[in-house]
């Protein structure tokens, strides 16, 4: 369901010696099903936004509305919302807690009070999305590799069935292998139950692969919102912000400062496709 | 709402308290502390109170953010009250059945709650003042002489930094992890006390074990950078006293002067 931002603000601690001003005016509107790439440097805000999306953080001003509710309504439930945006934090795997997997990726569902068997169908297809093997639903999480963790904390987001999935930095600490599979798999979901899906990312290959939109930020408000290639055209203000665009962007820039007539590239696919065709018209 | 937490927390900013030697901080603060328990007369209280209010107007942080400190305590601070009201015997000045109120009790109550605001104060003004690894130096220091008894005074000072060291960043964890679980449905506001029991361990689990994980990686760093205890430790800024803190001590003598004398002679006058 879609999300509205509307003049979002937020500051930390006001009053005291430590105050920041977090999010500056925030404007977005998030509709259904899209795919949703958030950029920016450490400290720009991304994860203090979408902390508010599930109202874990209270805006100190401006309003968000979700399916047309404001989330703010004293009659509005916080726990319900909860079940619907899911949140996957940085590191997730620290969050694990329970004696198995299994009983770990329950835990979602069973706080929204679902039946047992709805609580394990649930669970089981949740585990299975993220690629988990049977052999380890009864191990302990705390036994699993830091990849598998990963995976294993995602799906006890998964598993509450979540309208609007928020990922931040999922990819962190993993390896290239490791990080392909987990987006591959986050996409297939996307496409499989057509839900919305927010990536918090630091690779701008990652972004630039998966996303439709693409949504930067620098010092707590919003830069740039567009496709990648739009947003990526801006590369060397991007850079200013402390960002960068993909690889292949650069090489295709050259490219074009070398006089072969090549249009703009995010990801490899694209750059591979518009070379072959400036090479076939030579 | 964890950051709320004050006690233990460093208010960075430029004043004669935060440049003060931390070792004159730490026996400032004892002294402080311990001439609380000198008097039991308002005129005490008025004194200690003045010496404490120029005490925060000189360290320059905010008086609303030192109050904060004190809601961790107002329990502790309702109990005092409540059990010196009703239970100190005296003059009567109002009763039901069993229970009565004496003008005694009001003023012990009052001044139980007045001494226990300014030990609060009093302590956390220092720790604004003062960031742990100054105070742990400060102590070391302080202590040095203790070392010819065999007391293991490096050892503790090491100890005591890690652990303040420590304060924000479990608490900042807590507030990770709790959130990280109010997302996928935990519930530690409502519910029935069992309830709400049951629902810590979803936080404490992963804390412990996030805990146990950062001690390990902090030995493992110490012992990566050859430590291994204080013996034949230097120091990068070893602690020296100026004439700021001969001056600071001076002011603390005074007020102890000031403050013997003032209740004695109001007991030998007034009272």
């Amino acid at each position: 369901m879609s999300i509205v931002l509307d003049h979002v603000n937020y500051t930390y601690s006001a009053g005291t010696a430590y105050e920041k001003h977090a999010l500056k005016d925030i404007n977005l509107v998030i509709p259904d099903g899209q795919f949703i790439g958030l950029i920016g440097h450490t400290g720009s805000g991304k994860s203090t936004l979408i902390q508010h999306l599930n109202g874990l953080i209270k805006a100190t001003g401006g309003a968000i509305y979700y399916d047309g509710h404001d989330i703010y309504d004293d009659d509005f439930s916080k726990k319900e919302l909860r079940t619907k945006v899911g949140l996957v934090f940085q590191y997730p795997e620290h969050q694990l807690f329970e004696t198995t997997v299994v009983k770990d990726v329950e835990f979602g569902p069973k706080n929204m009070k679902l039946p047992q068997l709805e609580v394990q169908m649930r669970t089981f297809e949740a585990i299975k999305m993220v690629g988990i093997s049977e052999e380890l639903y009864d191990a302990s999480p705390f036994e699993l590799s830091g990849g598998q963790k990963r995976r294993v904390a995602i799906a006890g987001v998964l598993a509450m069935k979540p309208e609007v999935l928020v990922l931040d930095e999922p990819t962190a600490g993993l390896d290239p292998m490791g990080r392909d599979e987990i987006l591959d798999q986050i996409a297939a979901i996307q496409k499989e139950r057509g839900i919305t899906v927010i990536l918090v990312s630091h690779s701008m290959e990652d972004v630039a692969k998966y996303v439709e939109r693409l949504i930067v930020m620098d010092h707590g408000s919003v830069q740039y919102d567009g496709t990648p290639k739009e947003v990526f055209s801006h590369y060397k203000e991007l850079e200013a912000m402390g960002l960068a665009a993909p690889q292949v962007t650069y090489v295709m820039e050259n490219l074009k400062a070398q006089g072969m007539n090549v249009g703009d590239a995010t990801t490899v696919e694209e750059a591979k496709n518009e070379i072959l065709r400036a090479w076939k018209k030579i | 709402m964890i950051r709320d937490i004050t006690i233990g927390q460093y208010y960075p900013a430029d004043s004669v308290l935060h440049r003060l030697d931390p070792r004159v901080k730490l026996v400032g603060t004892l002294t402080f502390l311990i001439s609380l328990f000198l008097f039991n007369n308002l005129i005490g209280y008025v004194i200690a109170g003045l010496f404490l209010a120029t005490m925060i107007k000189i360290s320059k942080v905010p008086f609303s953010f030192i109050v904060r400190g004190l809601k961790t305590i107002v329990i502790l601070m309702l109990f005092t009250v409540v059990f010196n009201l009703f239970l100190t015997d005296g003059t009567v000045l109002w009763q039901w059945k069993f229970i009565k109120i004496t003008i005694e009790g009001i003023q012990t109550a009052i001044f139980m709650a007045l001494r226990l605001t300014f030990l609060i104060i009093g302590s956390s003004l220092m720790t604004l003042t003062t960031t742990p690894n100054q105070l742990t130096d400060g102590l070391e220091t302080g202590l040095a002489p203790l070392k010819k008894l065999h007391f293991p005074v490096h050892e503790i000072s090491m100890m005591m930094s890690i652990a303040l060291r420590f304060i924000p960043i479990l608490l900042e964890e807590t507030d990770k992890i709790m959130k990280a679980q109010q997302a996928r449905g935990a519930d530690f506001e409502e519910g029935k006390l069992m309830e709400r029991v049951k629902a810590l361990v979803p936080m404490l689990v992963p804390l412990f074990v996030s805990a146990f994980h950062r001690a390990n990686d902090l030995a493992m760093a110490m012992e990566a950078r050859c430590y291994r205890g204080g013996e034949g430790r230097t120091r990068m800024k070893p602690l020296k006293y100026s004439k700021r803190d001969g001056m600071a001590y001076l002011c603390l003598v005074a007020y102890l002067v000031v403050l013997v004398a003032t209740t004695r002679l109001w007991m030998l006058f007034v009272a």
